[in-house]
């Protein structure tokens, strides 16, 4: 896979479409035209005291134009996404990309699929559900405040929970499914590790083939450096351990080949 | 064009840049980054006899201007690393250096021992990696142990031996000496040093390990310090690393008293850093009218 490159892109747009939720379109030389959905880009501060980069998702793929979407969330006060939010149209940003895996597309084509996302998790499943010739039913969870929701209605039926209740299902991803007497045939999903665990434990009593989006803390982002492992059941064939490299391997896993 | 090739034991490189262990694989994912043939060497990753999972994760944290990493040297263990990975680097034209990591002296000795059938140039013996309890720094923090196992290890090396220094020492000239005292070929410093970083929201410590080796450019003073006090208590060639970024950097532990560099953490938030840091390096030479970087070798007393 040497179709991975370091770009200066352009960002063409910077938005903040929920709280501490913001999103932006990158202009790219390659990055765009090699990326596939579930994959992700390292994005890197301009700010030496913030060496390493940042990974993010990537949110929508726009071929023709070579850009790039991310969604992102500002994860606190003087962190990297906080800087990458204060960037302006036109301002360039050092990218590396594009990085990881990806969703197994082949594996759901013409099938009933789930796609499952969970807070920022849910940006990835947006270009899955572009890309995705299947019967998709695209079920989202969020803690309160809706983003990305009606961008999902034009691939597929989207069902909703909330932690609070606001809209949709009062809970979380699972009770949305039960909620609406939901089923597929495979299952495709990003979110924080109890989401991910609920629903390996829901493909494995339906036994239907599931692929998880995993993250972890990072360095290189490209295989080197065994910083981003986590949890495989066999010996994984390169570490020769029992652990993958989220980065390199993943970040999507056939949820029965790791331990979460 | 100025002369960039050094000697390091009799091991001619052709420029002083090379990848610090444990930050580079064993080059085959930054090959689609950066010309290999354009390093003086490549260090590899740490590797033991057998294969090793290494720590739990969370393995890293940024702090400023730098990190922490607990890897705790995963590596898939000799056999693979001889079958895999030096086929893929003796591919280029780049002298081939192996961090060698152990538990134990008999561990250290048998991949020393298994290496000497292998084309590889050097050997590098960690023995001051802080995040594994029973392996490496237990020799590296004490003079008597460290000259023991470079005895040791030099029973069974073919090839020179590199000794890689902890900066987790009260006098790291005693270490340098007991290194050299032992056989030492040739000193590399610093490996990282051990640090803390805690999450407040979490009350819990950032890194599964608790502590991890810090790295970075804000290690850098440190490291050059170490290297001009070594260059000046040893006889023994240097392998000089510690937050190097470009070829300034670079440089500065040269004038200090290293022969050779090493680029780490620098891959991470750059993937070409090393071949920059070679180029600049040249640069620098053309542009001062210097003819050979050996010229520059400690030449800050």
């Amino acid at each position: 896979m040497s179709e991975k490159a370091k770009e200066n892109c352009r960002i063409i747009s910077q938005k903040c479409i929920g709280k501490d939720i913001y999103s932006m379109w990158l202009q790219t030389d390659k990055i765009a035209q090699s990326a596939r959905p579930g994959q992700f880009l390292s994005l890197y501060t301009r700010d030496g005291s913030k060496l390493l980069p940042r990974p993010i998702s990537i949110c929508e793929i726009d071929k023709e134009n070579s850009r790039i979407r991310l969604v992102y969330r500002v994860t606190g006060k003087n962190t990297g996404t906080e800087a990458f939010s204060r960037l302006h149209a036109n301002v360039p940003i050092e990218t590396l990309g594009p990085l990881g895996n990806g969703f197994p597309l082949e594996e759901a084509r013409g099938k009933t699929v789930f796609l499952m996302g969970g807070g920022i998790g849910i940006p990835p499943m947006l270009e899955t559900a572009k890309q995705l010739d299947a019967d998709k039913k695209i079920i989202l969870g969020y803690r309160d405040e809706l983003f990305l929701k009606e961008e999902f209605e034009a691939y597929g039926d989207v069902y909703v929970a909330t932690e609070d209740g606001s809209a949709g299902t009062k809970g979380n991803v699972m009770d949305a499914i039960r909620e609406h007497a939901l089923d597929a045939e495979v299952i495709f999903a990003c979110g924080p590790a109890p989401m991910l665990r609920a629903i390996k434990t829901y493909a494995l009593e339906k036994e239907i083939p599931c692929w998880i989006s995993m993250e972890e803390r990072m360095a290189c982002g490209i295989g080197a450096c065994l910083a981003c492992v986590c949890k495989s059941k066999e010996i994984d064939s390169h570490s020769h351990v029992h652990n993958k490299r989220v980065c390199k391997d993943g970040p999507v896993f056939l949820s029965t080949e790791v331990e979460l | 064009m100025s002369k960039m090739n050094v000697k390091l034991a009799g091991v001619e490189l052709k420029n002083p840049v090379m990848t610090a262990s444990g930050t580079f694989g064993s080059g085959m994912e930054y090959s689609e980054f950066v010309d290999l043939n354009r390093l003086g060497a490549v260090v590899t990753k740490g590797v033991a006899n057998v294969p090793w999972p290494g720590n739990p994760t969370p393995r890293v944290v940024e702090t400023a201007s730098g990190m922490l990493n607990a890897i705790g040297l995963q590596n898939p263990g000799i056999d693979v690393f001889c079958e895999r990975d030096l086929p893929f680097l003796q591919k280029y034209d780049t002298r081939i250096i192996v961090n060698v990591c152990g538990r134990s002296a008999e561990d250290y000795c048998e991949v020393v021992e298994r290496l000497g059938n292998e084309n590889v140039d050097l050997l590098e013996i960690n023995v001051s990696c802080p995040n594994v309890k029973e392996g490496g720094i237990a020799f590296g923090q004490n003079p008597r142990a460290l000259e023991a196992i470079t005895k040791e290890v030099k029973k069974y090396a073919k090839q020179p031996i590199i000794m890689k220094l902890s900066p987790n020492v009260t006098d790291i000239t005693e270490m340098a000496k007991a290194a050299e005292a032992g056989g030492a070929d040739v000193l590399s410093l610093i490996n990282t040093l051990t640090g803390m970083k805690i999450d407040i929201n979490c009350r819990t410590f950032a890194l599964a390990n608790k502590t991890g080796g810090m790295s970075g450019p804000a290690v850098k003073p440190i490291a050059v310090r170490m290297v001009y006090q070594v260059a000046n208590a040893v006889s023994l060639p240097i392998i000089g690393m510690g937050g190097i970024a470009t070829a300034e950097d670079a440089l500065e532990f040269i004038m200090a008293g290293a022969t050779a560099v090493s680029v780490g953490t620098a891959n991470f938030f750059n993937p070409c850093a090393t071949e920059e840091v070679v180029k600049g390096m040249e640069e620098f030479l053309e542009k001062n009218k210097i003819n050979d970087i050996n010229e520059l070798i400690g030449v800050v007393k």
